[in-house]
């Protein structure tokens, strides 16, 4: 491992060390670039995970005061909680279920496709799907996503059997067990799936991909990485000329270090990345870095979610085995003729008897909320996820008065659905409950939106300096050396699970970063 | 269910016989015939709990109180006395919190003109519904939905297995043992490796 010096200039020094932040910190390294890895987090293993919610979730989550506001129900049920994600090394790979899907080709056109929506923020991504496609396949590689590379899909648990009966009744074409970052073979120094169930916990056999499992361990065997865990930033600093030059942190003693940059790439997820940018305020950048458009923390995405678990006569023990464990990609397009624009995924998902209680009904109690958990072990669960609009008020803002433990403003998520959204839930709960009932449910229950854990857009690519913060490379518009490497930089949200296209930027970001260093532009 | 491989270990509070120690009340039970499951846990069928701020009356009736907000009929009393001890130990910490339950309590019998905890246990069950919403029913309804499902015992009772890490997964032990709807095609569900 480098060791580089707080005054060296010389090294990137990223901010993250999640799906974005990791990724691109290997592939640096990869390429012989120095890189100080700054992670918030503690570093983990697959030996100190833990097979038991509360318990993980105290470990491996990001529980930093934050607040909340709009009309979103998270922020009545869980108004410190927005966002269910990862303040570790590895960041939100480490509790990801790993569903892997490439954004479709109309998705990166949604301005184009869909048309001007009242009320929506709608942008064309300034690249295409043929410009990533390249990019894709090496992620896809990289990750040992099932069904990509000959890599045979999952086997699936007995939560897959209970939507596929019900997929195959309705008539649905296209619904298996996915594409999957978890090894259903030995591959790339890492077991086969065991079917703990614990996914989101942390996986205990590392067979599913994480940075922490794979990008960091290779990035360190280079000799270029410096990753520092418990390295909480609190600002990025610039020189007279307006590029920035240091990124100032506390490290694991509690102490503030500054440590010099040559480029500085965000990649804190959705609400920490913004937020940093506006506590970054300076008398040259008065609303924050990289701000002048006013875009920063605007068009705060967080994917039209919900959830469906439905009980049956017979026991299903959804619990066991991966917990994302298959999907219907159907209802994955874009058909204005159902009542919304974009489309939603349909994916099993399990949860332990400890989260189905807090999350069946937040705020529940009494009779029917019993009679469900009674039924625990006989219940099937899928997650509906599908495009939100961007929208220019939801967004993250820094708190007037509220600080965290550094002192620092907190930030503030701001929500609520645009009715685009609540048309595609309402369709999507419909055909979830039909999928379970024709598979012989005997109660269907509509979930409201966990805390989000696809938080997107609040830095977003844009072809025009004044839509957005970011260009198509991540690079942020009015700062040369400064990036945004997480899946802040979505220009729109797209139906399917964030993180393959996170890494998928990330290695292409590479490139153009070494590519800009190579040639002296930063 | 594999009911046999959960185990106790230190059974979160509810263990064997203790005697007073220390605080203000004992919470005593026995474990309902019915609840073979959790006999087989339980390291003895009698359990008991020391209570640090809350007396015995105050204990047994912020049970009952559980009981009503989550009525799982066939759920243990063993169970439920999990969410009395954190009861107790935050009134032990806080004194606001002390006076928040009793002063329900005492409303709760004021709703029954009388001995609120005397009533049959639907007639109790409807006077904490009309409680709902007030400081007093959140903060035991906020405290259950963790304590009463987040132990081994009420896995158990409910079916869950909880950790699956120590006996490897479910890779050899069920995760596709679902035999009531047919199986996938190869294709949509590959063999296992």
């Amino acid at each position: 491992m480098a060791n580089i010096k707080l005054d060296d200039d010389s090294a990137v020094v990223v901010i993250g060390s999640g799906a974005g932040g990791g990724t691109l910190a290997n592939e640096l390294c990869q390429k012989g670039i120095k890189v100080v890895l700054l992670e918030a987090g503690k570093r983990e293993s697959a030996a100190s995970f833990q097979n038991n919610e509360w318990g993980s979730f105290g470990q491996i989550s990001w529980l930093d005061k934050r607040t909340t506001s709009g009309s979103w129900r998270v922020s009545r049920d869980f108004s410190g909680l927005p966002a269910w994600i990862c303040k570790t090394v590895g960041g939100s790979t480490t509790h990801w279920a790993g569903a892997s899907l490439r954004i479709q080709e109309h998705e990166f056109r949604a301005r184009t496709h869909y048309g001007d929506v009242a009320g929506a923020n709608l942008l064309d991504w300034p690249l295409t799907l043929q410009d990533l496609e390249p990019y894709y396949a090496k992620a896809e590689d990289k990750m040992g996503v099932t069904r990509t590379n000959g890599i045979p899909g999952l086997p699936g648990n007995n939560n897959f059997k209970v939507m596929y009966a019900g997929a195959k009744k309705l008539g649905y074409k296209n619904c298996h067990t996915g594409r999957m970052a978890i090894n259903s073979r030995n591959r790339d120094g890492r077991t086969h799936c065991r079917q703990l169930g614990f996914c989101f916990q942390g996986c205990k056999m590392d067979a599913k991909w994480s940075t922490m499992n794979a990008e960091i361990p290779k990035a360190e065997k280079t000799g270029n990485l410096d990753l520092r865990p418990s390295a909480h930033v609190l600002r990025v600093e610039h020189d007279k000329s307006g590029k920035v030059d240091a990124v100032v942190y506390v490290d694991s003693d509690g102490k503030q270090q500054q440590q010099k940059a040559r480029v500085v790439c965000v990649a804190g997820n959705s609400i920490e990345s913004p937020r940093l940018l506006l506590n970054s305020e300076s008398s040259m950048y008065p609303n924050g870095l990289a701000n002048s458009s006013g875009q920063v923390g605007r068009n705060y995405m967080r994917h039209m979610t919900g959830s469906l678990y439905a009980t049956f006569d017979k026991p299903v023990h959804m619990w066991r085995g991966t917990t994302m464990a298959g999907i219907i990609t159907d209802e994955s397009r874009h058909d204005p003729a159902r009542g919304f624009v974009g489309g939603y995924e349909m994916e099993t998902l399990s949860i332990g008897l400890p989260f189905m209680a807090a999350f069946l009904d937040p705020g529940g109690w009494g009779r029917d909320f019993c009679r469900a958990m009674d039924n625990y072990a006989n219940m099937a669960g899928m997650w509906l996820v599908g495009e939100d609009m961007p929208q220019e008020d939801n967004r993250i803002t820094v708190h007037a008065t509220e600080k965290d433990q550094h002192g620092m403003p907190v930030p503030n998520v701001h929500f609520t659905d645009h009715p685009n959204d609540v048309a595609m839930r309402e369709h999507a709960f419909g055909r979830g409950r039909a999928i379970y009932e024709a598979a012989g449910a005997n109660h269907v229950y509509p979930v409201p939106p966990y805390p989000s854990t696809h938080n997107l857009g609040t830095c977003r690519m844009s072809a025009k300096a004044e839509d957005g913060v970011v260009n198509q490379h991540g690079q942020a518009h009015e700062i040369d050396n400064l990036f945004v490497s997480d899946g802040s930089q979505f220009t729109t949200g797209a139906a399917e699970n964030p993180t393959l296209t996170i890494v998928t930027l990330a290695i292409r970001q590479a490139d153009y970063i070494a590519g800009q260093m190579a040639a002296k532009a930063i | 269910m594999k009911q046999t491989s959960v185990k106790v270990d230190s059974p979160v509070g509810v263990s064997r016989r203790q005697f007073l120690k220390t605080g203000s009340g004992v919470l005593m039970g026995t474990l309902a015939a019915a609840s073979g499951v959790l006999a087989t846990l339980a390291p003895s069928r009698s359990w008991a709990l020391t209570l640090s701020a809350m007396s015995n009356v105050e204990g047994a009736k912020l049970l009952k109180v559980t009981r009503g907000i989550f009525p799982h009929d066939t759920l243990d009393d063993a169970v439920y006395a999990l969410v009395v001890k954190d009861l107790d130990a935050a009134a032990a910490k806080d004194a606001g919190v002390a006076s928040l339950l009793r002063d329900g309590l005492k409303q709760l019998d004021d709703l029954a003109s009388g001995d609120w905890a005397g009533l049959d246990y639907l007639a109790r069950e409807n006077l904490v519904i009309k409680m709902a919403g007030t400081d007093f029913f959140e903060k035991i309804r906020g405290t259950s939905v963790v304590s009463l499902y987040n132990n081994e015992m009420a896995w158990a009772h409910f079916g869950y297995e909880g950790s699956s890490y120590e006996m490897g997964g479910y890779f050899d032990r069920g995760f596709q043992d679902l035999d009531w709807l047919p199986d996938p095609d190869a294709d949509a569900s590959p063999a296992k490796a």
